[in-house]
């Protein structure tokens, strides 16, 4: 066990752990962020994706030890009042069905729009390659994507 | 007007009661008021016509409708309130949602499955809300010293007209809590629907896109600990032993012991399914620690006999034999071919053995769909806490009712000491219809005295079991020397049970008409899988015919409206379970919308349509194979599910199930080596991506005004056809084999 200061949504939190937890757990078990999804643990599915200094990483795949000195984002920490214009492009085109995979989804989205406010279809299916959606929403993720590229 | 139910039965269909902090709330038996009889001489069981809904409406105006079922993403939530805030003329603006834990003393059918939810709500949930809305109108009329008679409402308001008074319905809702309940109320005319038929958004959506904890998984409690199971990695074996000396010592560990999900004796019921019985149980403080705790338990396993095993299906019991062995696929595509050879009859129409006799030409093809996993991207999971002889329980689960009465044998303790609190499901597809996870939830709980959380990680669930069974299913057709079909076969069966549907289409359209099935005994399990049986048979039956149109010169869509136009004209048989007039105006509109006969150079089309849970979808897949990569362009599809109620959701539930479907038909396998499952994780078991998505995503519904029926699962079925049917037109070749992209690489 390990005492880590870490950076989630411009807050500083302490952890005791493992330097080999896995950031998704340090973030639900430890944090009570549970907006951050568990669904392969092998970096297969996507719904575990958070932001590391801006960048789209699973966190099933990040030890904690190797996140210490970054700034990290979750989908509660994306927005304060849930309209960052990915989060109000989903609600427009009322993409989720479940809704379980959507969290990873929307953090891949805001990350690819941050690198390339204006994707075109195929940027957009090889940005969204790694997230699965088990209900089949693709096509809205991806009309919503374009809706929120126009409303950065 | 509707009639509410006979007086007897009217009391404990409606009650208004008065809310302690003002306002009203009347609670209702949705089930009981769409039944135009009364209890007793329908032989229904009398807890249908208890109190199972609720409207309550504040005096500052908020409508709260409560919804009694389960949401995995069918949009029910959602719904459901829709119709009773229509006929109540609520402004669905003021309208809150909230999710009813599981009650049986007063709920009724709380489940996800079949499709049936709108179905059998649609009159009810309206007759409930038209009474509020009545109550409401009496109360404005005494207020006001007016006649009843003379007062309209619209949206959240009373209005009288003649006076120009106006009140909201806030302001009457204490009173209208004390008038009463009326004999008979008048529905809407569809016509003046301003809820019903215009698209509303989720209920939910803005608590998914900030990540909100509204799944099971998210579950947690004060002193809440973490556990997880190690079950056999075969099928066919259990547990003989295990050496916990290293895990237990383990940081975070704090408990491992071997746990019975289901007493020997206990006779299982409908979904009562396990893979395995006998487990270890890991509980820790965390769920990573207890993860790498259960890799350093050491397990020993065995292979067990055959044994049997008595089932309780609710109108029969059956003695089931589940064999030992360790199965391989190689072994089960044997035994399927064997067993295929002494089917039972299952209906038969004139006398197709002499016509397929005399018939010009004969075709016959064999499909196969291999076994398949949900993978619900929720792992399964559930809370449960079991103290002072009571059961807390919270998660995600698609028939709680049925599960209550499993956990109060196996816990011991009567029913009305279990409560199930119902969560959001991240994806069910019939998964969660075998909830084993939550009686070992609550053994767990029992046994280590705290709270705890049982989570599944993606190995577990996918080689846990409960997969869409094994199928297989030959066709035959005869055609005369005027290409007409006149005699028709199907020979269907899987493990461990068959796909047909005898008396589905083109039964009634054939003369000559035979259909047989068989069963595979298999140790593995299987349960339901979205629009189960259909899933696997539409796809079959839909590729014959395309060939078969083909062998008979003729367009598919053409070929396909012939034979209906049979159906309607001179249906052969009695049982036949569609309407061959509302099939045909399906298919005459996919050919409209898809511009059928048109399409663009490079282009493959292929067409199909199916019926089922009393709903029509029909497809038309546009695609491209370059370098072998299937492109899919574009999907136009028609469906028929009587009157829309949220349109926008249902083309999202229909847009998914053609994802679904594609990927599915494309990749889903779930292969068996030694009893093994040979996919463990998506690394292994390939999902479709946005790349293999459509880009394009048509969806048109046929209007109607029929009361609506099932949508989360009739789109599926077809486009697993549609496809096969494209890339045959694309590659030259028919596609027997599910997946299909194993069939395209291999040949």
């Amino acid at each position: 066990m390990a005492l880590y200061n870490l950076n989630i949504n411009g807050k500083s939190q302490q952890v005791d752990v493992d330097p080999n937890t896995p950031m998704l757990w340090v973030l639900r078990d430890h944090l009570d962020l549970v907006g951050t999804k568990f669904g392969c643990g092998i970096a297969q599915c996507g719904a575990c994706t958070i932001h590391l200094d801006g960048n789209a990483v699973r966190s099933c795949q990040l030890p904690v030890s190797a996140a210490e000195d970054a700034k990290i984002t979750t989908i509660e920490g994306l927005s304060e009042a849930g309209d960052h214009p990915v989060q109000k492009a989903w609600i427009e085109h009322d993409v989720p069905q479940c809704g379980y995979c959507q969290a990873g989804q929307i953090m891949s989205a805001a990350a690819l729009l941050a690198q390339n406010p204006s994707p075109s279809d195929s940027d957009i299916d090889n940005a969204m390659n790694g997230n699965i959606c088990r209900c089949g929403t693709y096509t809205r993720i991806k009309a919503a994507i374009h809706t929120a590229s126009q409303n950065l | 007007m509707t009639n509410l139910p006979d007086k007897l039965n009217r009391r404990s269909f409606l009650k208004v009661s008065a809310l302690a902090g003002g306002g009203m709330m009347l609670s209702f038996a949705w089930l009981a008021g769409c039944k135009p009889k009364a209890p007793e001489t329908l032989g229904l069981p009398k807890e249908w016509f208890r109190l199972n809904g609720f409207i309550k409406i504040g005096e500052n105006g908020l409508v709260t409708i409560l919804s009694p079922n389960p949401e995995g993403g069918q949009n029910i939530k959602t719904a459901f309130p829709m119709l009773v805030a229509e006929e109540l003329d609520a402004d669905w603006k003021n309208v809150r949602v909230e999710q009813a834990p599981l009650d049986t003393d007063n709920f009724t059918r709380q489940f996800i499955g079949g499709s049936q939810a709108i179905r059998t709500g649609w009159k009810a949930l309206r007759t409930a809300g038209a009474t509020a809305r009545n109550l409401l109108i009496q109360a404005a009329a005494q207020t006001w010293g007016v006649s009843a008679a003379e007062i309209s409402t619209e949206p959240g308001f009373l209005l009288h007209s003649p006076t120009g008074k106006k009140g909201h319905f806030g302001e009457f809702a204490s009173l209208a809590a004390t008038m009463p309940v009326p004999e008979e109320v008048q529905l809407k005319e569809i016509s003046d629907f301003r809820i019903i038929g215009h698209s509303q958004k989720n209920v939910e959506t803005h608590n998914i896109v900030t990540g909100k904890p509204l799944f099971g998984i998210d579950y947690k409690k004060e002193g809440m600990v973490y556990a997880m199971i190690i079950h056999p990695p075969a099928h066919g074996l259990r547990l003989k032993s295990f050496d916990d000396s290293s895990a237990r010592s383990m940081p975070g560990i704090l408990d491992i012991f071997q746990i019975k999900s289901h007493q020997d004796e206990y006779e299982r019921t409908f979904f009562d399914t396990t893979s395995f019985t006998d487990l270890v149980a890991v509980v820790g403080k965390s769920t990573w620690e207890v993860m790498n705790a259960k890799k350093a338990v050491a397990a020993e396993w065995e292979p067990f006999s055959t044994y049997e095993e008595s089932r309780d299906w609710g109108q029969r019991k059956e003695l089931r034999t589940i064999p030992g062995g360790l199965e391989s696929q190689e072994q089960q595509l044997q035994k399927m071919d064997e067993a295929a050879k002494n089917p039972r009859t299952v209906r038969k129409d004139g006398n197709p053995e002499a016509a397929f006799a005399s018939a010009a030409k004969v075709i016959e093809r064999t499909y196969r769909g291999p076994f398949l996993a949900h993978n619900c991207m929720e792992p399964m999971n559930f809370f449960a806490h079991v103290h002072d002889g009571k059961a807390e329980c919270a998660g995600p689960l698609q028939k709680p009712e049925l599960t209550e009465q499993a956990l109060s044998t196996r816990l011991g303790l009567p029913i009305e000491n279990i409560h199930i609190d119902m969560t959001r499901l991240g994806g069910g597809y019939g998964r969660r219809s075998y909830a084993h996870w939550l009686i070992e939830a609550a053994v767990i709980s029992q046994k280590v005295n705290a709270p705890v959380k049982l989570t599944y990680n993606r190995e577990d669930d996918m080689t846990g079991g409960i997969y869409r069974p094994m199928y297989q299913a030959t066709y035959r057709a005869g055609l005369d020397e005027n290409n007409n079909l006149v005699a028709f076969q199907v020979n269907a069966g899987g493990l461990v049970e068959p796909p047909l549907y005898a008396d589905r289409f083109p039964a009634g359209a054939v003369a000559n008409y035979l259909a047989e099935d068989w069963t595979v005994a298999s140790n593995v399990t299987v349960g339901s899988f979205r629009a189960p049986r259909s899933n696997f048979i539409a796809a079959a039956e839909q590729s014959f015919l395309d060939e078969v149109a083909e062998a008979a010169g003729k367009d598919p869509i053409e070929f396909r409206l012939e034979l209906l136009q049979k159906a309607k004209e001179s249906p052969v048989g009695e049982r036949n379970d569609y309407d061959p007039e509302r099939f045909a105006r399906l298919l005459e509109q996919l050919k409209t919308k898809s511009n059928w006969g048109q399409a663009s150079t490079g282009v493959s089309r292929g067409v199909a349509a199916y019926f089922c849970h009393n709903s029509y979808a029909a497809q038309v897949v546009d695609l491209k194979v370059e370098s072998a990569q299937v492109q899919v362009d574009k999907v136009t599809q028609v469906v028929d599910c009587g009157l829309l109620v949220n349109p926008d959701a249902a083309k999202n539930l229909c847009e998914g199930a053609v994802v679904d479907g594609i990927g599915t038909a494309m990749f889903g396998e779930l292969r068996f080596e030694n009893g093994a499952p040979v996919q463990k994780n998506f690394d292994g078991y390939r999902m479709i991506r946005m790349k293999e998505a459509p880009k394009v995503i048509e969806t048109h519904f046929v209007e109607s005004q029929e009361d609506p029926t099932g949508l989360g699962e009739p789109a599926y079925p077809p486009v697993f056809a549609a496809l096969a049917n494209a890339l045959y037109q694309a590659t030259g070749k028919r596609l027997y084999e599910q997946p299909f992209l194993k069939q395209l690489s291999n040949s």
